[in-house]
């Protein structure tokens, strides 16, 4: 052989080799590196809540997150629906607790990232939020002033350890409350202004134990995320974490032609925004109108960011300041569930309306007009090898 | 030595045809959106030529996802700093039909033309749009910046 057909030869080969696609490009990496969890910033501190970072604040909030004395009926507590060995979530479509609610329990891991509370953001701070249940005559059906005459009897110590001396609660109603029954009404009208503060005050305290105690609860690293880390630092991963020909076609098209990540982004993939994505209503649930109606709901909470028990200064109220009030986008619009974990958690959406990841997908693929406001998503067309391709991906985001 | 040549000559056939399917793949493969620097440039003549407006993030970077101060500067052609400016701002996402996600707000006057656009966030990557109204003794115009993120 001459040394010229030789090398002609080794020419042909090494074009060969070099030539097979690369996995990802560049853009995908760079994408992909921002949904792994080691993206995840560390979380911020909550200025509006100084006892967030105290650990015997999370420690009473976690004590109380648990505790079924902290209902009307004693039976309830947010573990209830926030089951802490089910992604803080309770696998059925619509929360059940002193009665049956009409959305979807949220699950909680990383909540403390996100700038609104509810499927609908009618809560601008985690503690603001923890208040709404407790108070819901279809959660834990309480009032503010049981739950100070309970704090007092049960926690006192405890309280007043971490937010000083309880106030006079000698001459407080046992139950009292500007959002309950008529009889706690009545009885909340009727209390000083000052017995109605020294109850808030205590109230809002709750809120922000167990606000201290959520922040603790944190996304696990799953296999996603060891292949993505694998893939920045440039080895092939190995073993369990090597993606299978299936997953990777799911990961390239969640963040390329299917669009996912678009509002399913970063490492937590949410966006904490809102969107309408067609997501059709249960029959026989009150109508759901979504973020457009949540927009007054937390401008008039008296515990959101600019109201009195806010601790530190107003510069922390940019989200609720700068909220979007008006517009179609805001119909039917929900927030963006976070994806972790999803594949081991059906039902989906708001109100539990799709049974598995299969009918998610398929919903995304058809994109269906929203029955009011517009849907921001288009019909993606997928095949089935296509769909079943993102539904594997989705799972390897819960391994 | 024959057999050779025809193994070369077919791995080469086979090399064109590869590079052919892969140049077919990414040449109708979705694209980022691409702009003309011109496009995302952070100065600019008002649409109606009334003012010259820059727009760029008041600590000098883009931060996804976290609520931003941006400053708008507004000079006349002639370079003289537009005072007393009354602004409104609204945009979105053109490719993703949705709106911004916050509502920001010019909420202070620094001097020199400067005007604080506070509560401005991108929650996600890809192309952005921001409108400014403008008013001021000169006139109303209006202009749009694209931000790239
Ligand atoms: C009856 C079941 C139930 C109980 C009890 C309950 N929750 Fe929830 N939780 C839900 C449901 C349902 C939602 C979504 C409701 C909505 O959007 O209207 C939710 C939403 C939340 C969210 C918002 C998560 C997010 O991503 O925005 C947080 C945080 C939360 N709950 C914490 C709590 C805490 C703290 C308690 C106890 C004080 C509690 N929940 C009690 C069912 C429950
Ligand atoms: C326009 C923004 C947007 C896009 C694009 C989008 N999603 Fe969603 N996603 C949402 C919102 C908002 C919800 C909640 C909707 C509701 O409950 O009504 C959601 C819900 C989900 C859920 C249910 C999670 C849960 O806990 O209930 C899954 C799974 C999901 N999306 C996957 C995807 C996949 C896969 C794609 C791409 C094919 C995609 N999403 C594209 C915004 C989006």
């Amino acid at each position: 052989m001459s040394r010229f057909s030789r090398l002609l030869a080794l020419l042909a080969m090494a074009v060969l080799a070099g030539c097979g696609k690369p996995e990802f490009s560049d853009a995908e990496k760079k994408t992909i590196a921002s949904l792994a969890l080691s993206a995840l910033s560390p979380l911020k501190t909550d200025t509006t809540n100084r006892f967030a970072d105290v650990p015997a604040a999370a420690a009473l909030g976690s004590t109380l997150f648990f505790d079924v004395g902290m209902s009307g009926d004693g039976k309830v507590s947010c573990s209830t629906c926030h089951k802490i060995d089910r992604q803080f979530q309770d696998d059925l479509p619509q929360a059940v607790g002193v009665g049956r609610t009409n959305r979807r329990t949220m699950p909680l891991a990383g909540v403390a990232h996100d700038p609104w509370f509810f499927w609908d953001g009618r809560r601008d701070s985690l503690w603001a939020q923890a208040l709404a249940p407790l108070e819901n005559p279809l959660e834990q059906a309480g009032n503010r002033a049981a739950y100070a005459h309970y704090i007092q009897a049960r926690f006192g110590e405890r309280y007043e350890r971490i937010f000083g001396p309880l106030p006079d609660l000698s001459t407080v109603p046992a139950n009292a409350s500007p959002l309950g029954s008529n009889a706690e009404k009545a009885a909340w009208n009727a209390m000083t202004d000052a017995q109605a503060e020294d109850v808030n005050r205590v109230f809002a305290n709750i809120g922000k134990a167990i606000a201290a105690f959520e922040r603790s609860i944190a996304p696990p690293q799953t296999r996603f995320d060891r292949f993505a880390a694998a893939l920045a630092t440039g080895i092939q991963p190995q073993g369990d974490d090597a993606f299978s020909p299936e997953e990777i076609l799911g990961l390239k098209l969640f963040i390329g032609k299917a669009n996912c990540v678009t509002c399913h982004t970063g490492p937590r993939f949410t966006d904490g925004s809102f969107h309408n994505t067609g997501v059709p209503p249960v029959a026989n649930l009150p109508p759901d109108r979504g973020r457009i109606d949540a927009v007054a709901q937390v401008e008039a909470d008296p515990f959101n960011c600019f109201g009195a028990f806010r601790d530190g200064d107003a510069s922390a109220c940019g989200e609720l300041r700068f909220m979007v009030k008006t517009g179609p986008e805001l119909i039917r619009a929900y927030k963006t569930p976070s994806l972790r974990g999803a594949a081991t958690r059906p039902p989906y959406m708001h109100a539990g309306q799709f049974s598995s990841l299969d009918e998610v997908v398929a919903h995304y693929s058809k994109a269906p007009a929203s029955v009011e406001g517009v849907s921001e998503v288009h019909p993606l067309q997928l095949s089935d090898r296509e769909r079943a391709a993102l539904v594997a991906f989705l799972k390897t985001l819960a391994e | 030595m024959a057999s050779l040549w025809r193994y070369v000559l077919a791995g080469l056939g086979l090399a064109a045809l590869l590079a052919g399917i892969l140049a077919a793949v990414y040449l109708t493969a979705p694209q980022s959106p691409r702009l003309a620097s011109s496009e995302i440039a952070r100065s600019k003549k008002t649409a109606n030529g009334l003012f010259v407006a820059s727009f760029e993030p008041e600590r000098g970077v883009i931060r996804q996802g976290e609520l931003q101060s941006w400053l708008l500067i507004l000079k006349t052609g002639a370079g003289t700093p537009v005072e007393g400016a009354a602004i409104t701002i609204s945009g979105g996402m053109p490719q993703h039909r949705h709106g911004l996600p916050t509502s920001p707000q010019a909420t202070d006057y620094l001097g020199d033309g400067c005007y604080r656009i506070d509560g401005v966030k991108f929650t996600m990557s890809g192309l952005w749009q921001l409108h400014f109204a403008i008013s001021a003794a000169a006139g109303s115009d209006t202009v749009v910046f694209n931000v790239l993120l």
